[in-house]
């Protein structure tokens, strides 16, 4: 990428000053630490400086002033990013979006909602609850997570299995390019004149411009919603299990998995109830009609026990099916209190490969003598193997993030991907070099040049330069871990 | 079940390659079936209908990939035998439509606003750019954020980017049943009705208003549409599945003249459009066929107040922009995005748009 290196800060805090009010320009050393990493906080660097634009027009005019300058811009919702997406620069500004943070019109006839990026997940269907709709993608951060950060990492959650993520949930964005100019992609109608822009810009990770505001799609509230809690003595029947009830004939809400550790660590935090001496358990939600639920669930019962179940619980009302799912939405942190330190992978296989994979990764995992605790949606695929580690213990960081490689490795290698919903970021470019080849990467390096000549945004994450994987390759893994983890010592995993 | 299957890449990717060294403008040919479709198609014709078959069917994985030119009739039989289904809907206009042309056109039928749109589902593509290189994005899992999407990218860029080799698409399974429910009410009303329906959790598929009627279409466990069927009310359409089939197809007697057809695609909750001419809604509201005398510049600035677009669909003069056009900036991205893939230009020049 293009930038220039050596930027002259005092030039550029003058510049800046001349586009916005100075409070919204942070470049004191002080200020700026708290932006020094986001949600993988392994990886650590302070900005240049931060600006913390208030409306669209803003954002225009620091993209504006730094597309001049040639200074290269992170931005950032909540910061909740598990790949290290919105890792700063330090020859960089790092843009918060903080401050567009209104929900700008709820239209209940076209089912919508228009928010600025930095509305928080959770906060849209909270807003439009009592119309009986809600926004569908729920991300175990959504309480924190922003809107504009879903948008660029295009987020799942425990229900994309039956209702899509971010991409089948937004119908429109007003974006920011990297020379400030505002454009839409796609529209209030379903689909726009042109290519699909809007499926492009979802989940590119902050590369192609910057997003100021979001048209979601909103759906009805089922009339009901019930869950199903499966234990199984064995994870592979567990696994296998997933399969059986999606040939079925019936696509759960959300079908989660969960291995003994992290059933362990979450009921010890929050007491949901879960069968502590089980190998693995399985959440099922069953949405819909009230009367097409209660067929299901008979049928998904009896095809869990069919699948080997030892035991299979209805939630006996709201309350307990709550609770159910905060086990869930709660294992991380649970997990987090079992370990100082812990690494979260999301690579995505397919389901029939499911037992394999997790049977390999605990092979892994004592070879690499670190445990890894499994919480995941099994529906989609999607793994969530957790690496316990202890980064004070000399080696152990560098241990994680060899074994969290070799996961990753093994998910390409059944026909699956790196990174089903957290995005590459800073973290998994290595491993973007084990699943796609040089002409792929230099047609990715083509598209982002097309909105970003200059290579200002967000540079250097989530597409690896071909050489720089010709690198990789030849040296193995080793060599060419991040360094700023290395350098500056990591605290807390993620 | 057997279908054709033979593998023409090799042979596709030489002529791809040739066309770019001697800068010989390629149309990318299925069965010809969306001809009408877009500006008039220019070119030396490339054959894809060879590329065909199935590379990997799994219905328990409710995945299958398939090369670009085989039959979408053949490849809906494959799934309905398994008791499954592309979940889009999408039209054929003719026995030997191609999944290829359909994806590349990104075609969706009356469950596209309940289900998704065809671009929702595609997981993965394998493409020739114009480069001549081979390209695999995405893959056979539901969820991968790998990489820019450059699977969907594909999906209704008419061929301008790339020639699709082959797709890999989500599928879901049959409903077990379906009911189609009729009443008679106004446009206003119709209107009103599809969109209050679609915010209330009812096993919806499809809504359409034929300019005297509302067609409901209810799908799912025959508990679920029993007890959505009470709560409509309405006559139940003896033969539902053939209504569905002919507005899909563009076969429902509003379309039977040669007057120009134009697809207003809006917000679903626009009132009338109270344009001249006749009407005939579909997706919810979200998509409004219109035969009208009024002037291009009239019918899009409508689209337009109605947060949308207007695409002259079929008929009218195809040389001229049959597409709506795209304001400066986003004209410009669209260019170097060609650029990007196609740098010679040899992909269907001018089928989207002029200017590229």
């Amino acid at each position: 990428m293009s930038h220039t290196p050596n930027i002259d800060k005092p030039a550029l805090i003058r510049a800046l000053q001349q586009q916005l009010p100075a409070e919204l320009i942070l470049h004191e050393q002080e200020a700026l630490r708290p932006y020094e990493c986001d949600g993988l906080s392994a990886y650590r660097q302070v900005p240049l400086l931060v600006v913390l634009p208030e409306n669209a027009e803003q954002v225009q005019r620091v993209m504006q002033c730094c597309h001049r300058l040639g200074v290269p811009v992170v931005a950032r919702g909540a910061a909740t990013g598990l790949s290290g997406g919105a890792l700063p620069l330090a020859d960089g500004v790092l843009m918060s979006l903080a401050k567009l943070n209104r929900i700008l019109h709820i239209d209940p006839l076209n089912r919508t909602a228009r928010v600025q990026p930095g509305v928080r997940n959770l906060a849209i269907s909270e807003a439009v609850a009592a119309q009986g709709l809600y926004y569908a993608p729920d991300p175990s951060s959504q309480i924190a997570c922003t809107i504009g950060g879903n948008v660029a990492e295009n987020s799942g959650g425990v229900h994309c299995l039956k209702y899509g993520l971010t991409v089948h949930n937004v119908l429109q964005l007003k974006l920011v390019t990297a020379d400030g100019e505002l454009i839409t992609l796609g529209a209030e109608a379903l689909d726009a004149p042109g290519f699909d822009l809007l499926a492009l810009l979802i989940g590119s990770e902050g590369m192609l411009g910057i997003v100021v505001e979001v048209l979601v799609k909103l759906l009805p509230t089922p009339e009901r919603a019930q869950v199903l809690l499966a234990a199984f003595d064995d994870v592979s029947k567990a696994a296998n299990a997933v399969g059986d009830v999606i040939a079925a004939g019936i696509i759960p809400a959300g079908l989660e998995m969960m291995d003994g550790l992290a059933i362990r660590a979450a009921e010890d935090f929050v007491h949901a109830g879960y069968p502590v001496d089980a190998q693995a358990i399985l959440l099922c939600e069953l949405d819909g009609a009230n009367e097409e639920v209660s067929a299901h669930l008979a049928r998904v019962r009896q095809q869990l026990l069919d699948s080997g179940a030892t035991e299979v619980r209805t939630a006996r009302d709201e309350d307990e099916r709550t609770l159910f799912w905060k086990g869930r939405k709660s294992a991380f942190p649970a997990v987090g209190r079992i370990s100082p330190d812990y690494y979260c992978m999301d690579g995505t296989v397919p389901r029939k490969r499911l037992a394999e994979v997790l049977l390999e990764t605990s092979r892994l995992s004592e070879r690499y003598q670190l445990p890894v605790a499994n919480v995941f949606h099994a529906g989609d695929g999607n793994l969530h193997p957790l690496i316990l580690y202890d980064a004070n213990q000399p080696g152990e960081l560098k241990r994680a993030e060899d074994l969290g490689a070799e996961i990753l490795e093994l998910c390409v290698r059944v026909g699956g991907t790196i990174t089903g919903e957290h995005g590459v970021g800073h973290e998994k470019i290595h491993q973007m070099c084990v699943q796609f080849s040089s002409t792929e990467l230099n047609q990715f390096h083509a598209v982002k040049k097309a909105f970003d000549p200059q290579g200002l945004l967000n540079p250097g994450k989530a597409i690896p330069q071909p050489r720089h994987c010709s690198e990789y390759k030849a040296l193995g893994s080793d060599t060419l871990t991040a360094p700023s983890a290395r350098d500056q010592g990591a605290r807390k995993g993620v | 079940m057997t279908m054709p299957s033979s593998d023409i890449s090799q042979a596709l990717i030489q002529a791809v390659t040739e066309a770019a060294d001697r800068r010989q403008p390629l149309q990318l040919c299925g069965s010809g079936s969306k001809d009408f479709l877009g500006r008039t198609p220019s070119g030396a014709s490339l054959d894809l209908t060879g590329h065909r078959g199935v590379i990997n069917y799994e219905p328990r994985e409710l995945v299958i990939t398939v090369r670009a030119g085989t039959r979408l009739a053949e490849l809906e039989a494959l799934l309905a035998a398994e008791g499954q289904m592309l979940p889009f809907e999408p039209p054929h206009f003719g026995p030997a439509a191609t999944l290829g042309g359909t994806a590349a056109c990104g075609l969706s039928g009356p469950r596209r606003p309940y289900a998704g749109a065809l671009r929702d589902f595609v997981l993965g593509v394998t493409l020739i750019n114009g480069r001549g290189e081979r390209l695999r994005f995405g893959g056979e899992v539901m969820k991968n954020v790998a990489g820019y999407d450059l699977s969907r990218l594909m999906v209704g860029a008419m061929g301008t980017l790339g020639v699709l080799l082959d797709v890999s698409m989500k599928v879901l399974p049959l409903p077990e049943v379906e009911r189609t429910l009729v009443q008679e009410c106004d446009e206003l009303q119709a209107i009103e009705r599809m969109n209050r329906l679609a915010g209330s959790p009812l096993p919806l598929t499809a809504a359409a208003f034929d300019g005297l009627k509302l067609f409901l279409r209810l799908a799912g466990s025959e508990q679920g549409v029993a007890a959505a069927q009470t709560q409509l009310g309405g006559e139940i359409l003896p033969d539902g599945e053939r209504f569905w089939h002919r507005v899909r197809e563009l076969e429902h007697p509003f379309f039977g003249n040669d007057r120009p057809l134009w697809r207003l695609s809006v917000a679903p909750g626009s009132p009338p459009l109270a344009l001249p001419g006749k009407q005939f809604i579909d997706w919810g509201g979200a998509q409004r066929w219109l035969v009208t005398d009024q002037s291009a510049e009239r019918v899009r600035e409508r689209a337009i107040q109605h947060g949308g677009h207007a695409q002259l669909f079929r008929g009218g003069e195809r040389a001229g922009e049959v597409n709506h056009p795209l304001a400066g900036p986003l004209l410009r991205l669209h260019q170097q995005l060609k650029q990007a893939f196609d740098p010679k230009g040899i992909f269907n020049p001018g089928r989207l748009y002029a200017g590229f």
